[in-house]
């Protein structure tokens, strides 16, 4: 039988900001990795993004040597506690786990939690830096594939500075991610294992306007890498989205998460909810939404044209979710949000939907029925339906090709089109996973490096 | 940590600190805005870079204690240290010599148009300057702009100094002179910053003599950086962010009703504070 996590009381954990999860005990650990094959061509490596050795970090943790087995997954995976926590396992590593065929695949997410949580007692890492070359770069974006690209290149032995425009580092996983998923006491210490390596983490500095590109090569940079991220929020462009009380997630979060209004007034930025919210949209972040919302006291619904199989959020986050009393409001398209002559949201004009045949998602596209108008009875609307990369760097940097989608345009090296700028993650892809920008980030360090070996080859 | 090294009151409850920000001051220019953080707990609030000295690397800020942010920062004092400063933010001003032009300060938004003034003036503008307040005690930088502009004008709503009245009350004197005179020209462009209700005056009067208006505008803001969407205004029947595509837009295109609703957003929260 596949081991499940503990987690907190759903009565008690919908009331606090709290991780859900509590992550594996000692035995329930143990008795995961005794199921696991231990496969000679293990088909779950080729599902993870960054590679990690699996079967052999379980085989340590099946001998009870979590240190070890953190040490073999850093060997890949710089941010394994947040990986361990937030990553869609199903559609990777465990969704490729031979044991799938018993529908009991190894529960490989709480195993990585499990190694990161117990092993991180001893100063893994910091004696895996080479020794420093004295060569500068720059990583542009603190978020997974900033994070993950500035560990890289300073165990290669570069000179890595980190430039966050926020105030805190982490990007997503500190503005996004909420605490009861990703609390941040984790975030502030897989950042200080990558300031163990000896990167320099610089807040409030926003490449674009307090710097130049031209200015960090200048300043003795030798080559940047850009992890902008997926920033810029989408709205429906439906009417009344400008009224009070209707948010992009990425603010409703931003202000719970970064800014802490779930603890106002002690933290002084707030939040004007309502009694009853609508979420419109069926990601992890709009589920992230949902549930903040829910712990700040309401009554919340996922508004989603299509049905529960179809949305892209983690099973584990829907599951969630329902359990905590989220209403899942289906195959509902909204067309107009409703105000008051004050300016704030009364309610949600909606459709009902039906499924037709796929679209080019392969998804069943949405069809709308007719007459089948209602208003949803909401004082406060949430607009998750996703991000678009952010454009700022680009505006302000005319030599950056950009993509007509808005991703900024790469090489098959992830080199953009200036020599020495890189990017990856959201702001090449659009918007993913935290792995999928954290593979990216990996790929860059090692584009880096062939790049400036190549300069310093050609110079000699 | 961004060091205070020097503060004035200007007027009740209008501040003006001098603080420590190299690369801001070495790289702002007239019409931009920094993101401050007073300490860890406290709200992200945009305030427009009010003055620059790159040689000294400070920039200037001038806010009125409005709310519980404001007052927070306005505790602070020589010695003191803000935690955060990001920026310098927003799209600089249109500066170039358009002839003559109308710059209007409403209250603390005198403190926003004095940079422009200047820079507006260096450019080889005729520069008239019109400034307002509800009363003397809160008219603040006379003496600075009387001395860049061409011509001067105050207003008071209590007439306690200057004239009696609204900002647009002198700016339709203007107008009218010039209906009447065959040899005076209307201005080429008006610049205003101010409470809502006077930018949306200024743009209203403005519009009907076709006088091209700038605004900067001051939605609500939390990164500043185009990502959370909560500064987003109506121009022109689209919506903009206010921290990214301005925070100047065309008056004439602003909606400017919607503003005053979206300012009002958070205004019961603040007020428990």
């Amino acid at each position: 039988m596949r081991n499940k996590a503990k987690q907190q009381d759903i009565g008690e954990r919908i009331k606090n900001f709290s991780e859900v999860s509590c992550g594996y005990s000692n035995d329930q650990a143990r008795l995961e990795t005794e199921r696991c094959l231990l496969c000679k061509e293990p088909l779950c490596v080729k599902g993870c993004p960054v590679g990690i050795d699996i079967p052999s970090f379980i085989r340590l943790l099946r001998e009870n040597k979590p240190e070890e087995a953190l040490r073999k997954i850093k060997e890949k995976n710089n941010l394994p506690a947040v990986c361990g926590r937030v990553c869609p396992q199903e559609d990777q590593c465990e969704g490729r786990c031979i044991l799938n065929k018993k529908n009991i695949p190894i529960n490989i997410g709480a195993l990585e939690r499990y190694a990161s949580d117990y092993g991180k007692q001893s100063a893994v890492g910091s004696q895996q830096s080479a020794k420093k070359n004295n060569l500068k770069i720059a990583v542009v974006g603190s978020g997974p594939a900033g994070l993950t690209a500035a560990a890289d290149l300073a165990k290669m032995g570069f000179l890595v500075t980190l430039f966050e425009s926020l105030h805190s580092a982490g990007g997503v996983l500190s503005y996004g991610i909420p605490e009861f998923r990703l609390p941040k006491k984790i975030v502030a210490e897989e950042l200080g294992y990558i300031q163990g390596l000896g990167v320099e983490i610089k807040t409030d500095i926003l490449i674009g306007k307090t710097f130049s590109l031209n200015e960090l090569f200048e300043k003795g940079y030798r080559a940047v890498f850009l992890g902008l991220g997926a920033g810029l929020p989408q709205f429906l462009g439906i009417p009344g989205e400008n009224l009070d009380r209707v948010y992009s997630a990425n603010e409703f979060l931003t202000r719970i998460n970064l800014m802490k209004a779930y603890k106002f007034p002690e933290y002084k930025t707030p939040i004007n909810i309502g009694k009853k919210i609508a979420v419109i949209g069926a990601g992890n972040v709009a589920f992230d939404s949902a549930r903040c919302a829910l712990r700040l006291g309401c009554e919340v619904s996922i508004v989603y044209r299509r049905t529960e199989t179809e949305m892209p959020a983690r099973i584990e986050e829907i599951e969630n979710a329902q359990e905590e009393g989220v209403h899942l409001q289906l195959l509902t398209q909204p067309l107009r949000i409703l105000g008051d002559d004050k300016g704030f949201v009364r309610g949600l004009e909606c459709q009902k939907m039906k499924l037709g045949e796929p679209d080019a998602s392969g998804r069943k596209r949405p069809l709308p029925l007719k007459d089948s108008d209602f208003v949803l009875d909401v004082d406060t609307v949430i607009v998750a339906i996703g991000q678009t990369p952010n454009p700022l760097l680009g505006k302000a940097e005319s030599r950056i090709k950009v993509n007509p989608q808005g991703t900024i345009f790469v090489d098959e090296n992830l080199m953009t089109s200036i020599p020495g700028v890189f990017a990856g993650g959201d702001i090449v892809t659009g918007a993913d996973t935290v792995i999928a920008a954290m593979g990216a980030g990996k790929k860059a360090a090692l584009a880096i490096d062939n790049y400036l070996k190549n300069q310093v080859k050609s110079a000699s | 940590m961004f060091k205070i090294i020097e503060k004035t009151n200007l007027a009740p409850q209008i501040k003006k600190i001098v603080v420590e920000a190299g690369e801001i001051a070495r790289k702002a220019r007239p019409g931009q805005f920094v993101v401050i953080v007073s300490k860890e707990s406290s709200e992200r609030i945009p305030l427009t870079i009010a003055d620059l000295n790159p040689q000294e690397g400070t920039i200037t800020l001038i806010f009125q204690e409005i709310g519980f942010s404001t007052r927070e920062l306005g505790l602070l004092g020589p010695g003191d240290s803000i935690q955060h400063i990001l920026g310098p933010l927003g799209q600089p001003t249109d500066i170039e010599n358009f002839g003559t032009v109308i710059c209007v300060g409403g209250g603390v938004g005198i403190a926003e148009i004095y940079p422009v003034v200047k820079a507006m003036k260096k450019a080889g503008n005729r520069v008239l300057g019109i400034i307002g307040a509800r009363k003397e005690s809160l008219i603040i930088l006379k003496e600075e702009l009387r001395e860049l502009c061409d011509e001067f004008f105050i207003t008071t709503d209590d007439g306690s100094l200057g004239k009696k009245g609204l900002v647009t009350d002198i700016l339709q004197d203007l107008f009218t002179s010039v209906e009447k005179s065959t040899h005076t020209l209307y201005p080429n462009r008006v610049y205003a910053v101010g409470p809502v209700v006077m930018m949306q005056a200024v743009s209203n009067l403005t519009k009907m003599y076709n006088i091209k208006t700038i605004v900067s505008l001051n939605p609500i803001m939390v990164d500043a950086t185009g990502m959370c969407g909560s500064c987003r205004v109506s121009v022109g029947g689209k919506v903009v962010f206010g921290c990214v595509d301005g925070p100047e837009f065309d008056g004439h295109q602003v909606d400017f009703e919607e503003l005053k609703k979206r300012l009002n957003s958070f205004k019961e929260k603040e007020d428990s504070l």
